[in-house]
């Protein structure tokens, strides 16, 4: 089966603490924190989007390999935030990282698991032959409407997999599960997403990525303990941490897969940033598990083992999650609204 | 008005630092040339596209804070000379920095960014910036 | 081959001239030259018109010809040709005029400056300003022209080769200058503290380093026909007028903090009037920015320049005069419009006429236009025998 040959992340530098927001909301910001478990998020620059976010991700995964460019014969990025309604993402990123002009590529919308589908699907073709390797990128610069609790969470940050023969990481099997749920959603044409509050919570995030790990470990005859690592979606610090705790994960298993807490929901590269920061770390052996969340709604689960081929991964050649995350510039909320567009510009 | 096939065409070397190389003298120019300017005639036909590699040092910069509309976002927003590793210099952007942050021989590298953009409509113009290393 | 001499020169007042439009501004330059000349219409054999950016200010093209047709002379089909070299438009229509008249081929000819800059908001005329850089390479990336000065500045500054005060003091000498003169933009009179302590465009460059955004039209009258001259005993003559270009953008040059191309026109401009720098009494240089003054000195008189710019070498009762018009960054800079400015003044110093600011008994004018950061340089010297 398929494998991950390199991979690499992107977290923007500029970050908005948690009491920035809620003092202009008259919120506690204690009451956040350990409400939704969330002490800080990532907001792009001015001049960044979700194709130069996927675009510094897939470098970071390139610089790790030394896979000839010209092999990579699929690219697909899933984003609910393309910077174009009508004109794709991934055709932008052929030309700006210089891959052959011989390649299939085409932009994916599936809420948060949109990064995850695109995998899939690479996997896929890989399996069947019908390429060599293919990228496969997770991205969003995910707005939370001002006041709103997604206010808090809504960040951004890309992750880019490369998936191929013969990669340091099998894929052991990956299933997908996929209910006609609307916990969330955004209108075309309309700025920010709207949700059903407390509805995306037990129908939605929960029975979703519960019932999709559950049928993987069915599949594959595991226990939580089997796994070294175990990643889930996170909209927040809470939801992953108790989804964990029912399936019967320990801490030790999730807490080097979970980042929301520091720079908050890069939505489609929400799972997989944390599958970035696990591959950081991992060694041969480790096995990881995988579970995203899409809401709409459906789940993409992943069953990995790290193999030896590991050793002679290039990773330090890239900057790991945690070495992103650890550099911070700091914004106040006036700058934070400037930067995402929140006040009236003109012309702009 | 669009202005899509100007911008298009330079594309590649926007987004990945494209120069020409001049085969004849060895010398590689950014932005890129169609003739060398010292081998002239003896160049013709003899210029390379070559990707350069996007590291270097500021060799000058100014912090501006009477810039143009377009950048009115980032200001003050700071411009700079960099001395590519690979020859060039290159008159871009710094991103991502304090401007107490950029001082003269600052390593630098090249990131991917939106530069322009034809209004709300239009298409993004996106080229090179870049930001200090760690 | 025959001599070239300035007949006539006309100015308007520089600066914010909301009542007067483009073809307004030149027709009374062009008509006060005219006049001084005191020569009439069918006199003329051509017009040369200098613009930097009509098209982007104003809307307008063929500049030349809308200033021919508003001074009334479009009923006698004269040749009315537009000289576009950046900032340097007006050096370098002064020269081709020059040349034209010295070839023999015209006798008498008109040529004119206009810029109308502040018909555009300052934000879109510092767009078009930084129109004289690359536009793909520099500007599309969010260089203005006062951003690469400001490079150019901290380079030299790095290097060693200069101070902060060593440039801040060329505002203080122009604005010391315009004060004295009727036609200028500004006329108040600064210190070196205000210049370096005033609000930053491009660090370390601030409002005072930076010439302004003004209106204003010039022309002048050439010829090779001396009767025509109203004082022939002491005719003022265009001595040589020479150009010379470099890379378009500063990224490009072997060295940023230099302008070749100025070391080059200004050498060949002396040698074909026969005359080393010690001969030239007064220098106008294109002081658009403080720090492109100290650079144009540099290369015109070598290692003084720096020395020179510590004392009090510079004014107009001093050892060196410079600017003695105000320059551009007092006087005013309407873009096209600065090189015939320069050469108005110069005219008005040599017949002794500029008043307060006069140069004591100047024999020899060097006059130095600039298109950008020293990629178009033109250089006139303009003197009596």
């Amino acid at each position: 089966m398929s494998s991950i040959v390199s991979y690499g992340s992107y977290i923007p530098r500029f970050r908005i603490r948690v009491e920035e927001i809620a003092k202009e909301w008259g919120e506690n910001p204690e009451n956040i924190k350990s409400g939704l478990f969330i002490h800080s998020k990532s907001v792009p620059g001015p001049d960044e989007d979700v194709l130069t976010i996927s675009a510094e991700a897939a470098k970071n995964a390139l610089r790790r390999t030394d896979l000839d460019k010209s092999k990579i014969g699929a690219i697909y990025v899933g984003s609910e935030s393309h910077p174009y309604a009508v004109k794709p993402t991934s055709s932008i990123l052929v030309e700006a990282l210089g891959l052959s002009y011989d390649i299939h590529s085409a932009d994916y919308e599936f809420a948060c698991k949109a990064g995850t589908a695109a995998m899939q699907n690479v996997m896929a073709m890989v399996d069947s032959g019908q390429i060599e390797n293919g990228m496969a990128i997770g991205a969003d610069t995910s707005q939370g409407a001002p006041g709103d609790a997604l206010e808090y969470s809504a960040s951004a940050g890309g992750t880019a997999i490369l998936i191929g023969k013969n990669g340091f990481a099998d894929f052991n099997a990956t299933l997908s599960f996929t209910t006609d749920t609307p916990d969330f959603w955004r209108r075309e044409g309309e700025k920010y997403p709207s949700h059903g509050g407390r509805f995306t919570g037990e129908p939605a995030y929960f029975k979703h990525v519960l019932t999709g790990a559950k049928k993987m470990m069915e599949k594959m005859g595991t226990k939580p303990e089997d796994y070294d690592y175990a990643i889930f979606h996170q909209p927040n610090g809470k939801f992953p941490t108790r989804a964990a705790k029912m399936l019967g994960f320990k801490d030790e298993q999730v807490k080097d897969g979970l980042l929301t807490p520091f720079i908050g929901n890069t939505y489609s590269s929400s799972m997989i940033i944390g599958l970035s920061a696990v591959l950081d770390k991992a060694e041969s052996g480790d096995r990881i598990l995988g579970v995203a969340f899409g809401s709409g709604a459906g789940s993409d689960v992943f069953d990995m083992t790290v193999n030896d081929r590991v050793k002679s991964l290039k990773r330090e050649r890239a900057k790991g999650v945690m070495e992103q995350v650890n550099n911070p510039i700091w914004i106040d909320y006036a700058t934070y609204v400037k930067y995402r567009g929140k006040i009236i510009m003109r012309g702009a | 008005m669009s202005e899509v096939p100007r911008f298009w065409r330079e594309s590649r070397h926007r987004y990945r630092l494209v120069g020409t190389r001049c085969t004849n003298c060895d010398t590689l120019y950014f932005p890129p040339r169609v003739i060398c300017p010292t081998c002239r005639r003896e160049s013709v036909g003899k210029m390379k596209e070559e990707e350069m590699s996007g590291v270097g040092e500021i060799y000058s910069f100014t912090v501006v804070h009477d810039g143009l509309e377009q950048f009115k976002m980032q200001i003050p927003y700071v411009m700079a000379l960099v001395k590519m590793k690979d020859g060039p210099l290159v008159t871009a952007q710094i991103v991502d920095c304090s401007p107490e942050e950029v001082k003269i021989g600052t390593k630098v590298t090249a990131t991917l960014r939106k530069v322009r953009s034809e209004g709300k409509e239009g298409i993004i113009q996106y080229g090179y910036k870049f930001t200090i290393c760690p | 081959m025959r001599d070239v001499y300035i007949l006539g020169v006309g100015t308007t007042k520089f600066g914010e001239l909301w009542d007067l439009s483009l073809r307004e501004l030149a027709s009374e330059a062009g008509l006060k030259a005219i006049m001084d000349a005191g020569i009439y219409a069918e006199d003329v054999d051509a017009l040369y018109g200098a613009n930097t950016s009509g098209g982007q200010f104003v809307d307008q093209e063929q500049i030349a010809a809308l200033i021919a047709d508003y001074s009334g002379i479009s009923d006698l089909n004269i040749p009315s040709i537009r000289v576009e070299a950046g900032s340097a438009s007006g050096g370098a229509a002064l020269m081709q005029a020059y040349l034209a008249v010295k070839s023999g081929q015209l006798n008498t000819v008109v040529v004119g400056g206009v810029e109308k800059m502040t018909d555009v908001p300052s934000e879109v005329a510092t767009e078009i300003i930084g129109g004289s850089l690359d536009a793909e390479w520099e500007t599309f990336f969010g260089a203005t022209e006062c951003s690469i000065a400001a490079m150019i500045a901290r380079r030299h500054e790095f290097e060693g080769k200069a101070k902060r005060e060593n440039y801040a003091v060329f505002p203080v000498i122009s604005h010391k200058h315009a004060s004295m003169n009727d036609t200028s933009h500004f006329k108040n009179i600064i210190k070196i503290e205000d210049v370096i302590n005033a609000s930053p465009v491009a660090e370390p460059l601030t409002v005072f380093d930076n010439a302004p955004i003004s209106d204003g039209a010039s022309a002048l009258v050439i010829s090779a026909d001396l009767k025509k001259i109203n004082n022939a005993s002491h005719p003022i003559k265009i001595k040589s007028s020479s150009a010379a270009n470099d890379f378009l953008s500063v990224h490009d040059r072997k060295s940023v903090d230099s302008f070749r191309a100025v070391k080059k026109s200004s050498d060949s401009a002396l040698s074909l009037a026969g005359l080393d720098i010690g001969k030239i009494d007064a220098l106008e240089i294109h002081d658009s920015y403080s720090i492109a003054a100290l650079i144009q000195l540099e290369e015109i008189l070598g290692k003084d320049a720096i020395k020179m710019t510590e004392g009090n070498d510079f004014y107009f009762n001093s050892s060196r005069p410079l600017n003695v018009s105000g320059g551009l960054k007092a006087h005013g800079n309407p873009l096209g419009t600065s090189g015939l400015y320069q050469a108005v003044e110069a005219t008005v110093q040599l017949r002794g006429k500029a008043g307060q600011r006069q140069v004591k008994d100047p024999r020899n004018f060097l006059i130095h236009n600039m298109g950008g950061l020293g990629t178009t340089s033109v250089s006139t010297v303009i003197g009596v025998d």
